[in-house]
């Protein structure tokens, strides 16, 4: 049998993962805080007796693109984007801490400052910062919360914890199979990180460079199928010269 | 089946829910004490091919793993109960909330529900309802041939009668404040219904605590900003665009693989 019906088949099977990432990224195109997905491929070669012509492809995924996406004023108090790079610190499902970008807060029935999804956002000494009931909040460039509890005297506002913003070094941060990012090692707050208040950050995802993906996806996958259809039709003309 | 089909179908039903908000949020711009709603995304989990950091042999590990995202989905529908503006229009039973708080509302079933909206009316009984007829909690009765009713910012409600120089104290308007109002249920009628995410209700006198002040002859108008939304709609349309374009390219990759091999 010919081989590269087999490396062919690779090439397209990687071509069709990649177009789902690329299929993923403009599904979130529109997602607060999200990252764009990288995707490549790789040589796997095969060793052996025949000629060095069998190279397979596997999929590798190098991480997330970290650079920032648009930021957009909301007005609502509790809304915070981060400038440049940096993390906003949550305790993730299973109690440990995890990094996201989305600064669309909200404040739970038990008063717990928490992320969209639910997740706790970390305070001093990695404590989710709890609220009392307030008739205004505040949240500052560099994370602190503050605010007018209710029953307060306007004038009087009260800081009630800070924000930890996290900035590890770009290549120790993951996607977890959650959508959240976890960094290897012990996170330290980092001063240098600032947010702007009243404002979300949208997705990093660049419409146009993942129509261009899509499209060379696409025509990446016909070629291989080409060349699928091309050793089936060789084997059918070897069929023919050895039928007398 | 092909994945970037089903990942680009997540996508467009994310922008279509978005699109149906942002259609409420217009449809709603002059509702009395409306409170505008947006779509929250979030991406859906990742499938782990390759496991980052595993051992590829004894000493080596995978540099980068292997993880597909399966698409978006939409979390929830969040309330922002920033304040709309207040217009003047000298009804003595208009009442707009300045502050955080709500009126009570004693629905038939007996229980009760919330409202931002002071459009307030008077039934046959000359109790103050809302204008589907419920009674504001605790109930206000104004007396027959009252000439006029004054509503004070601390929620006090005062009645002249005919052939007195005095005013005469008929009742105090109360206002409820949530912990977290954005987890608020909308049961429509411009009513809200208390939940676990919202958790119990705080009821004050007006002008005490922070729950907001009172202010007659006023109506909060919503606070739907019609050029974001506006822009919002485009942004999501084009969203939803290339979303569609993802699900022709998925499509015409399966249809060159059918119609070749």
């Amino acid at each position: 049998m010919n081989p590269y019906l087999w490396v062919a088949m690779s090439g397209a099977d990687a071509t069709m993962r990649g177009q789902s990432v690329t299929a993923n990224n403009l599904a979130n195109a529109n997602t607060t805080g999200f990252r764009d997905e990288m995707n490549a491929t790789r040589a796997l070669p095969v060793q052996g007796t025949r000629l060095p012509s069998q190279v397979y492809v596997a999929n590798e995924a190098p991480g997330a693109n970290l650079k920032p996406g648009p930021v957009t004023r909301t007005g609502r108090p509790l809304d915070v984007a981060i400038n440049g790079s940096g993390w906003i610190e949550v305790q993730g499902p299973n109690g440990k801490p995890a990094l996201t970008r989305n600064g669309d807060l909200s404040i739970s029935a038990a008063g717990v400052l928490e992320t969209a999804a639910g997740n706790p956002v970390l305070g001093s000494g990695s404590r989710p910062i709890t609220l009392p009931p307030m008739s205004s909040i505040q949240i500052g460039v560099d994370g602190t919360v503050s605010g007018v509890p209710q029953g307060s005297q306007a004038n009087a506002p009260a800081t009630l914890g800070r924000i930890r913003l996290v900035n590890p070094p770009a290549g120790s941060v993951r996607r977890g199979s959650d959508g959240l990012f976890r960094a290897s090692g012990t996170l330290t707050p980092d001063a240098a990180v600032s947010l702007t208040p009243r404002a979300l950050e949208g997705s990093n995802v660049n419409a146009v460079d993942s129509m261009l993906h899509l499209i060379q996806n696409a025509r990446t996958f016909e070629a291989q199928i080409r060349l699928a259809r091309t050793s089936s039709q060789n084997g059918k003309a070897a069929d023919r010269v050895l039928n007398i | 089946m092909i994945r970037s089909l089903w990942i680009a179908k997540t996508g467009l039903n994310a922008e279509q829910k978005r699109m149906d908000v942002t259609a409420n949020n217009i449809a709603n711009v002059n509702t009395t004490g409306y409170k505008r709603e947006r779509a929250v995304f979030s991406d859906l989990l990742y499938q782990n091919l390759r496991q980052a950091g595993a051992q590829s042999s004894q000493q080596t590990q995978l540099p980068s793993g292997l993880e597909l995202g399966t698409g978006v989905r939409t979390v929830s529908t969040e309330r922002l109960f920033s304040e709309g503006n207040l217009t003047q229009t000298g009804n003595p039973l208009d009442v707009a909330i300045n502050g955080k708080g709500f009126l009570q509302v004693l629905r038939p079933d007996g229980t009760l529900a919330y409202t931002r909206a002071g459009n307030l009316q008077l039934n046959n009984q000359g109790q103050i309802v809302t204008p589907e007829g419920y009674p504001i909690q605790p109930a206000i009765t104004i007396p027959q041939g009252a000439k006029s009713l004054t509503v004070a910012p601390d929620g006090t409600v005062s009645v002249t009668l005919p052939g007195q120089s005095q005013s005469q104290q008929v009742g105090n308007l109360q206002l409820a404040t949530f912990v977290n109002p954005a987890g608020l249920q909308a049961i429509g009628n411009n009513e809200y219904v208390q939940t676990t995410a919202s958790g119990p209700p705080t009821t004050g006198q007006p002008g005490v605590n922070g729950v907001g002040t009172l202010r007659q002859g006023s109506l909060e108008t919503s606070n739907v900003n019609v050029v974001q939304q506006l822009v919002g709609m485009i942004a999501t349309q084009r969203a939803y665009e290339v979303n569609s374009k993802m699900v022709k390219a998925s499509n015409q990759m399966m249809q060159y693989a059918n119609n070749t091999l």
